[in-house]
């Protein structure tokens, strides 16, 4: 390795180091171990640059179809937020049995549909969510778990969790309690799979639609934004 | 117990004394002696366990405490060092050179409290509040609910019936 390489790799102690976080999103040139020269820019090259696109539906009974297939295939995200992502583990177990339903756990944004948000909500996870939102393959639906979501629940004054959800991604289905237990959770899938069905579950386009102002809000909180703004 | 404590009282001038849980004594020191009296806890006396660090705003006294604990295992004893600063210039002298964990207390209290630790290692980058800007959140003139409305869209309350008198009628009609 050339000393260039290893300056690359590992920043320095001093004053470099403290700007870390941004510098995984700057340009620069790496050399690979057989010594080829790669330049990379990383906000061009692994994120997209383009705004999101509406899914206009398609034929009426095509549409009809499709949204009874998807309303059999429900794939959870495995992102717990707070207490709740604790109810989230016994939906799987013989005694709650979600997969009955074609519920089943994910490990990956890329392979869900079903983003739960399991309680309460800090600034901090929420810039990860936003993130794992974005990320999701259309169509996908948002359920908020327990009354966090809805007006803060008993997090109502506090400094550093939000209030309401939907001021930050479109929500299909609200659970209300603190907690619901996971006989709740199986009760607003079925009520999110009944909205797929009728067609009403546009999340994703809402999302679209009115992308500037969930951005804005979104802006607003979080101060260090160093992500781009489309990455999916 | 009492032979360490009397130790501390003749080498650094203080009163330490047991504290009503058993296992429990409290030591108060000025701020510059806090580091000899660390060191010679940990290498001396073999208190060789740092538990916590945690900080306490007395805006009333105008001071802020912070209290360093540390445990004794042959022992079972705890020893408990309270260190008051004045809020008008919060700066404290840092001792992460004998328990690195030390480094991170200081700056979670350096981010919640405002309380600086000069030369502790990465002590001013964001660590739980990331990008946080204004009055550190655990100073007491920090007014969170305040800070919550004006934030965090807090939604309206419904307006319905009121609870108590909706389930008494409904369940007990003929009381008054």
């Amino acid at each position: 390795m050339s000393e260039e390489t290893k300056h690359n790799n590992q920043p320095e102690n001093t004053e470099e180091s403290n700007k870390f976080p941004k510098e995984h999103l700057q340009k620069r040139t790496v050399y690979s171990p057989d010594g080829e020269k790669i330049e990379i820019d990383p906000l061009q090259d692994y994120y997209l640059q383009d705004r999101p696109e509406r899914r206009d539906p398609r034929y009426r009974v095509v549409e009809k179809f499709l949204n009874w297939a998807r309303s059999e295939s429900l794939w959870i995200l495995g992102f717990g937020t707070g207490c709740g992502s604790i109810e989230l583990p016994p939906l799987t177990t013989p005694r709650f049995d979600a997969f009955r339903f074609g519920i089943a756990m994910r490990p990956t944004p890329r392979q869900s549909n079903v983003f739960i948000i399991s309680g309460y909500m800090s600034i901090k996870t929420l810039k990860r969510a936003i993130r794992s939102y974005e990320q999701m393959p259309d169509p996908k639906y948002v359920v908020a778990l327990g009354s966090c979501t809805i007006n803060g629940g008993m997090y109502f004054d506090s400094y550093n969790t939000i209030n309401r959800l939907d001021k930050y991604m479109p929500v299909d289905v609200y659970i209300a309690g603190c907690m619901p237990r996971p006989e709740a959770l199986i009760a607003g899938f079925n009520k999110l799979k009944q909205r797929i069905k009728e067609g009403r579950a546009e999340g994703a386009n809402e999302y679209v639609q009115r992308f500037d102002e969930y951005k804005a809000n979104q802006k607003q909180i979080i101060k260090d934004w160093n992500m781009p703004d489309y990455n999916w | 117990m009492k032979e360490i404590l009397e130790r501390i009282n003749q080498q650094f001038n203080c009163s330490a004394h047991e504290h009503q849980p058993e296992n429990l004594s409290w030591v108060q020191l000025d701020k510059k002696q806090l580091v000899p009296l660390l060191s010679y806890l940990k290498h001396t006396e073999n208190f060789s366990h740092f538990v916590l660090l945690t900080a306490v705003d007395w805006i009333e006294n105008n001071e802020f405490q912070l209290n360093y604990l540390l445990t004794n295992h042959e022992l079972h004893q705890d020893i408990a060092i309270r260190v008051m600063i004045p809020r008008d210039e919060p700066e404290m002298i840092t001792a992460h050179h004998l328990w690195q964990q030390i480094a991170t207390y200081q700056r979670e209290i350096n981010e919640m409290y405002g309380i600086n630790f000069p030369n502790s290692p990465r002590v001013n980058e964001s660590f739980l509040l990331e990008g946080w800007e204004g009055i550190p959140p655990m100073r007491r003139e920090f007014d969170t609910k305040k800070y919550s409305e004006e934030t965090f869209f807090p939604r309206p309350r419904q307006e319905g019936k009121d609870p108590q008198t909706h389930m008494k009628q409904k369940l007990y009609p003929d009381e008054e």
